[in-house]
C-alpha cells in the first residue's frame, strides 16, 4: 500500500505540474513543448484530468460489479463491503468526470450539456449509482441489501455495453469516436498525441487508478471496522 | 408436472386472479387515460411533430408500466403467498411465468395506448410504415417486460416499493426507450422497413441479454 499511496501522490503532482506548465508551441521542437491542437489550444490540457477521472469511474463500477458477483457466489459479507465502497468512490469520480466534462464542453462546444452519446452515458451511470444507493437504503436486512444490490448492479451492468458500443454509433456526437467523426466511429478513441503528451496522459491514468486503489483500501478498512462495531453493539 | 405445463399453470393462475380483482388492469387503463388527457390539455390545439408524438407515446407507456408491472411480485408478497410459490414451483418456472404475464400486460397496454392515440391525435399520429410500428411495439413490449420483471422481483423485497420502482427501472430501460422512440419516429415519418433494421438488432440484443441475465440472477432474488 505504501507504493500505491506515494505512487499516486507523486504521479498526480507530476501530472498537475507538467500538464499545466509545459508551454504550447505550434512547431514543438523538444520534449518540454506540447503541440497546439487547433480549436482546443490551452483547453487541451483538460485531457490529462477529464479522461483519467472518467476511466476511474468505469474501473470503480467494474470492481463493484465484480465484488457483487463474488458476494453472490460466496455470501461473504466482506465482498459486499468492498462492492459498496467501490461504488461510493465510483459515484465520486463520476461526479468529477461530469463536472470536468461539462466545463470543457462549455468552453469548447458552447454549452454545459449537449446530450452527446458520451454525455448521455455518464448521465446514465450517475443514475445507476443513484438508484443503487436508493435501493440499499430501502433494504433493512443486511443479507438482502447485499444480495439485491449485487443483483441490481449486474442487471444495470448488462446495459452498459449498449451505451458504450452501440449508442455512439447511432447518435451523432461531439466526442471523438462518435458517428460522423472523420477518423471513424468506435468505442476506442484514437489519440493523436505527441509522445510527451502521451507519457503525461498515461502517467495520469496510472496516478488516478492508484489514487482509487488507495482510497478504496481506506474505505474498506473503515467500513469493516464499522461493521464489526455494529455487530458488537447488537 | 413438466416445466412447460407448470409455467402455463402459473400464468393461468395470475390471469385468473387478475381478472377477479382487475386491480392492475383498471389502474393501468385509468393511468393511460389520465396521462393522455394531461398531454392534450398541455397541447391545446397545437399539432405536435412525429418526433414529439413518438416520444410521448413511450413516455405514457413507461410511466404506466411503472405503475403496474411491479404488482406481479408485490401482490405475492402482500398476500403472503411467496413461500407457497417457492415450494410448488422452481425459480425458472416462476421467472418465465411472471415474465410472460408481464409481456401480455405490456402488450395490452400498448394496444390501448395506440388506439387512444389514433382517436385523439387522428390527424398527426398516422403510421406511415405499419411494419416498422408493429415490430417496434412487439420487441419494445418484450424488452420492457424483460427488464421490468427482474426489477419488480428486486423491488418486492424492499420497503418503499412504489417510489423505488421507476427509479431503479429508468437507468436500465433508457437504452430501450431511446431505441424504440427512434424506431417509432421512423414509422411515423414513413421511412422504409430497412431503415429500422439497426434499431431492431439493438432491441433483439437487449431482450436476449436482459432475459438471459435475469434468468441467471433470479435465483438469488427469489430465494430468501
Amino acid at each position: 500500500m505504501k507504493f500505491v499511496k506515494y505512487g499516486s501522490i507523486v504521479l498526480i503532482t507530476f501530472v498537475i505540474i507538467a500538464g499545466l506548465a509545459i508551454p504550447l508551441s505550434s512547431s514543438p521542437q523538444s520534449w518540454f513543448q506540447f503541440p497546439v491542437i487547433p480549436a482546443l489550444e490551452q483547453k487541451a490540457r483538460n485531457i490529462f484530468f477529464h479522461v483519467p477521472v472518467a476511466w476511474t469511474t468505469v474501473v470503480a463500477f467494474l470492481v463493484s460489479l465484480f465484488y457483487g458477483y463474488r458476494y453472490l457466489r460466496t455470501r461473504d459479507i466482506t465482498y459486499d463491503i468492498k462492492s459498496v465502497s467501490s461504488a461510493g468512490l465510483g459515484l465520486m469520480f463520476c461526479v468529477l468526470a461530469t463536472i470536468t466534462g461539462a466545463l470543457w464542453a462549455k468552453f469548447n462546444w458552447g454549452s454545459f450539456w449537449n446530450w452527446d452519446p458520451r454525455e448521455t452515458s455518464i448521465f446514465i451511470l450517475l443514475l445507476i449509482y443513484g438508484a443503487y444507493f436508493a435501493l440499499r437504503s430501502a433494504l433493512e436486512s443486511e443479507e438482502k441489501r447485499a444480495t439485491l444490490s449485487a443483483v441490481y448492479s449486474i442487471v444495470a451492468g448488462i446495459t452498459v455495453p449498449f451505451f458504450i458500443f452501440v449508442m455512439p454509433r447511432i447518435m451523432a456526437g461531439l466526442h471523438p469516436g462518435a458517428k460522423g467523426d472523420p477518423e471513424g466511429a468506435g468505442p476506442v478513441v484514437q489519440f493523436d498525441m505527441t509522445p510527451n503528451m502521451l507519457v503525461v496522459f498515461l502517467l495520469s491514468l496510472l496516478g488516478f487508478t492508484l489514487l482509487y486503489v488507495w482510497l478504496l483500501n481506506i474505505r474498506v478498512r473503515m467500513a469493516k471496522l464499522e461493521y464489526e462495531r455494529s455487530i458488537q453493539h447488537s | 408436472m413438466s416445466a412447460l405445463s407448470s409455467t402455463y399453470a402459473l400464468i393461468r393462475k395470475d390471469i385468473q386472479s387478475e381478472l377477479r380483482t382487475r386491480y392492475a388492469l383498471n389502474a393501468l387503463l385509468m393511468f393511460v387515460v389520465t396521462t393522455v388527457a394531461t398531454i392534450l390539455f398541455a397541447l391545446r390545439s397545437d399539432q405536435p411533430t412525429p418526433t414529439v408524438l413518438s416520444g410521448m407515446y413511450w413516455v405514457v407507456i413507461f410511466f404506466t408500466a411503472m405503475s403496474g408491472l411491479s404488482r406481479i411480485f408485490v401482490s405475492e408478497e402482500e398476500r403472503g403467498t411467496t413461500m407457497t410459490l417457492q415450494l410448488v414451483a422452481s425459480p425458472s418456472v416462476v421467472y418465465f411465468g411472471k415474465l410472460l404475464f408481464n409481456v401480455v400486460l405490456t402488450l395490452s397496454l400498448t394496444v390501448a395506448v395506440t388506439l387512444l392515440y389514433m382517436i385523439v391525435f387522428s390527424t398527426s399520429f398516422t403510421i406511415q410504415t405499419p411494419s416498422i410500428f408493429i415490430v417496434t411495439v412487439l420487441l419494445g413490449s418484450l424488452g420492457f417486460a424483460s427488464a421490468a420483471t427482474i426489477i419488480a422481483a428486486i423491488v418486492a423485497k424492499a420497503n418503499t416499493r412504489g417510489t423505488l420502482y421507476p427509479v431503479l427501472s429508468f437507468p436500465v430501460l433508457i437504452v430501450l426507450l431511446m431505441t424504440v422512440m427512434a424506431a417509432t419516429a421512423k414509422a411515423l415519418d414513413g421511412e422504409p422497413f430497412e431503415a429500422a433494421l439497426g434499431d431492431f438488432q439493438i432491441l433483439l440484443g437487449y431482450i436476449l441479454a436482459m432475459t438471459g441475465g435475469s434468468y441467471l440472477l433470479f435465483d438469488y432474488v427469489w430465494k430468501d
